[in-house]
């Protein structure tokens, strides 16, 4: 069990306004998939190295199967992390590269031989052994470096930006690859992204980090259905806000009164916002909704394949509405339509 | 580009590396001849007459493997010039690239305050001549009880070595990737096996040149050894000095070739380092 915990992380680095990393505490149970997502220099790295110990925390603690981590020198704490840009080390060749954690470890070389070959098997790469670093394409030089992470059995397996340097068809692949691995050695991985769409994709759960503080920690689900904030749900895609006050237990928004039944609405202050996302937005010519519409204009209409994009003006405001293209012919634009917010899709945040 | 073109470039290229090779031509006949005056165009005969002179080689007779032992065995200048500038072209070496190595590190990897002001003065004995500052060094040193003692030239040869050995050891570490190191810790490598598995591999080919750099100033720095060395430490170079100023250019050719010949061999050995295609001076950037 490699239960890994990190409470009230603190990292300022010189010459920086604010903390890299402020107040981060995460609890991620033994064999999940985790991502740190948030733009670039948002800390995420930082807590990376952290954990590796390649830098000491200001304040706070982090711990393995309830042992903290932060006394243990780097090399024995059975964290391995893989780079962004792999750092296979030039001057071996891919055995070497991929044995040297096991050597590092005193193993005899007939054992470590052939467990290089298992791993490189592994990572369906089994016939490069002999050549150099310089030698393989970008994939295979990340499926080395994870092959080389990997072989050593770590409690703890961190991986930053790991498809960041590939080409989109690589990306799918290795993605697929870095699942079946993790799900078959069952590791606590923890990959770092910038990427939201690679995030939802692969991890379990998402850790949302902006400005080197933690926003929320939550499947990716939650983060398309019922986000913290307005950054979180614009950073997932959201476009469609709406400012809204609650009278009189009515919540009352830019474009008109709406029902809403959410589970955080006691929650809500007076003052919110209330967003949407485009493909729960319904449009029609005709009026068949019961509450929840408002009439607009339509102002574009964007084809792109499977989906058309809307544009619709209700008052000053324009919502985005994505519907699928198949039978939704009649609607051109300048047309006046009705638009359906339906209840449980609609979602309110502080903000 | 058009062959004739190249055809004349290459040709530049041989007259311009036998101009500078002239003189070394002009050097190896002197040392090996006897009397050549000023009309003939080459020696009237050939002899090892300065050779022997420099006690380098034995006299005629005595020219067996025991004689030769037994020559430098004996103790001549020359040896001991020789003995003393090889032992401290090495120590300086040594020393200059122990104390150079994380200064370069920082001075390559991080940025600072002052960063630009620390290098000029850093490099600043390679501007100011050496008598600007030798002389007051030397004050100190007599007081410090260096003066004309074997360290105190060791020591004050650093100084005209050290801008040398940290520009081009800073180069290295500025395409350095320190993350190199980071992989291999995480990997299980303690601090002591990374630096000697990872971190050396990726700058031995700067501190090649580096070393180069370092020894050859040490092996050519006369008016330091000569004041600090108060005439007690005999190196090559004084001796180079001291043998021109007596007046026989075959004598003086001799103890030349015997200079230069160390700068020669390091080079020869070490040109694939100091090349364009080394990475001597780009860490693993450039892999």
């Amino acid at each position: 069990m490699s239960d890994l915990k990190i409470s009230n992380l603190f990292k300022s680095f010189p010459g920086m306004d604010r903390p890299a990393v402020n107040n981060v505490s995460l609890d991620i149970k033994t064999g999940g998939l985790i991502a740190f997502l948030g733009p670039s220099g948002c800390g995420k790295t930082t807590i990376l190295k952290m954990i590796t110990g390649l830098f000491p925390p200001d304040s706070g603690d982090i711990t393995l199967n309830n042992e903290s981590l932060l006394p243990i020198p780097t090399e024995k704490r059975g964290v391995v992390m893989v780079f962004q840009n792999y750092l296979l080390f030039p001057y071996m060749n891919v055995n070497e590269n991929v044995g040297f954690a096991l050597k590092m470890k005193g193993m005899d070389k007939g054992e470590i031989d052939k467990k290089v070959k298992d791993m490189l098997e592994l990572v369906k790469l089994p016939d490069i052994g002999n050549r150099r670093p310089k030698q393989l394409s970008g994939g295979q030089q990340q499926r080395v470096a994870l092959a080389r992470a990997l072989i050593s059995k770590p409690r703890l397996l961190l991986l930053d930006e790991p498809l960041s340097n590939l080409d989109a068809h690589l990306r799918d692949e290795m993605r697929e690859l870095i699942v079946t691995i993790q799900q078959k050695l069952n590791v606590t991985t923890v990959f770092v992204t910038h990427d939201q769409e690679e995030a939802v994709l692969l991890a379990d759960n998402i850790a949302l980090i902006f400005d080197g503080e933690l926003q929320s920690f939550a499947s990716p689900k939650e983060y398309y259905e019922s986000p913290i904030n307005e950054r979180a749900a614009r950073f997932f895609g959201g476009v469609n806000f709406l400012k809204s006050t609650i009278k009189n237990q009515e919540i009352d928004t830019e474009i008109g009164a709406l029902n809403y039944n959410q589970k955080n609405k006691k929650d809500l202050n007076s003052n919110h916002l209330l967003t949407i996302r485009p493909e729960n937005i319904k449009i029609s010519k005709t009026n068949t909704f019961k509450e929840n519409y408002f009439s607009g204009i339509v102002t574009s209409i964007i084809f792109s394949g499977t989906n058309t994009r809307y544009k619709i003006k209700i008052k000053d405001i324009i919502l985005d509405c994505s519907v699928q293209s198949v039978g939704n012919k009649e609607i051109s634009k300048n047309d006046q339509v009705f638009v359906h917010l339906p209840e449980d899709k609609i979602w309110g945040m502080n903000d | 580009m058009d062959t004739n073109l190249k055809k004349t470039n290459i040709y530049a290229i041989y007259l311009g590396a036998f101009i500078l090779i002239l003189p070394l031509i002009a050097f190896f006949i002197n040392a090996f001849s006897f009397r050549w005056f000023y009309p003939q165009l080459i020696p009237k005969e050939l002899s090892l007459q300065a050779w022997v002179r420099l006690k380098l080689i034995p006299k005629e007779g005595l020219r067996s493997l025991d004689g030769f032992i037994d020559l430098w065995l004996s103790n001549p200048a020359i040896i001991k010039a020789l003995v003393n500038s090889v032992t401290i072209g090495v120590i300086v070496t040594i020393v200059s690239i122990i104390i150079a190595l994380p200064a370069a590190r920082v001075l390559g990897l991080l940025n600072f305050r002052f960063k630009k002001l620390i290098i000029f003065i850093m490099i600043s004995p390679t501007i100011l001549p050496p008598i600007a500052f030798v002389l007051g060094l030397n004050i100190n040193f007599i007081s410090w009880g260096f003066s004309g003692s074997f360290w105190g030239v060791c020591l004050v040869h650093l100084v005209p070595i050290m801008p040398y050995v940290v520009l081009t050891m800073t180069g290295i570490f500025a395409n350095y990737n320190p993350d190199f190191e980071h992989q291999a810790r995480t990997l299980g490598a303690n601090k002591f096996r990374t630096f000697y598995l990872i971190t050396l591999p990726a700058i031995a080919p700067g501190m090649v040149v580096a070393a180069l750099f370092a020894f050859l100033v040490s092996w050519s720095q006369y008016l330091l050894t000569f004041l600090i060395g108060a005439g007690k430490i005999m190196t090559l170079p004084l001796l180079v000095f001291s043998t021109a100023s007596s007046g026989n250019p075959a004598l003086t050719a001799a103890i030349s070739i015997v200079f230069i010949f160390p700068a020669i061999v390091i080079l020869f050995f070490t040109s694939k380092f100091v090349s364009g295609d080394s990475s001597a001076t780009s860490g693993f950037g450039k892999l």
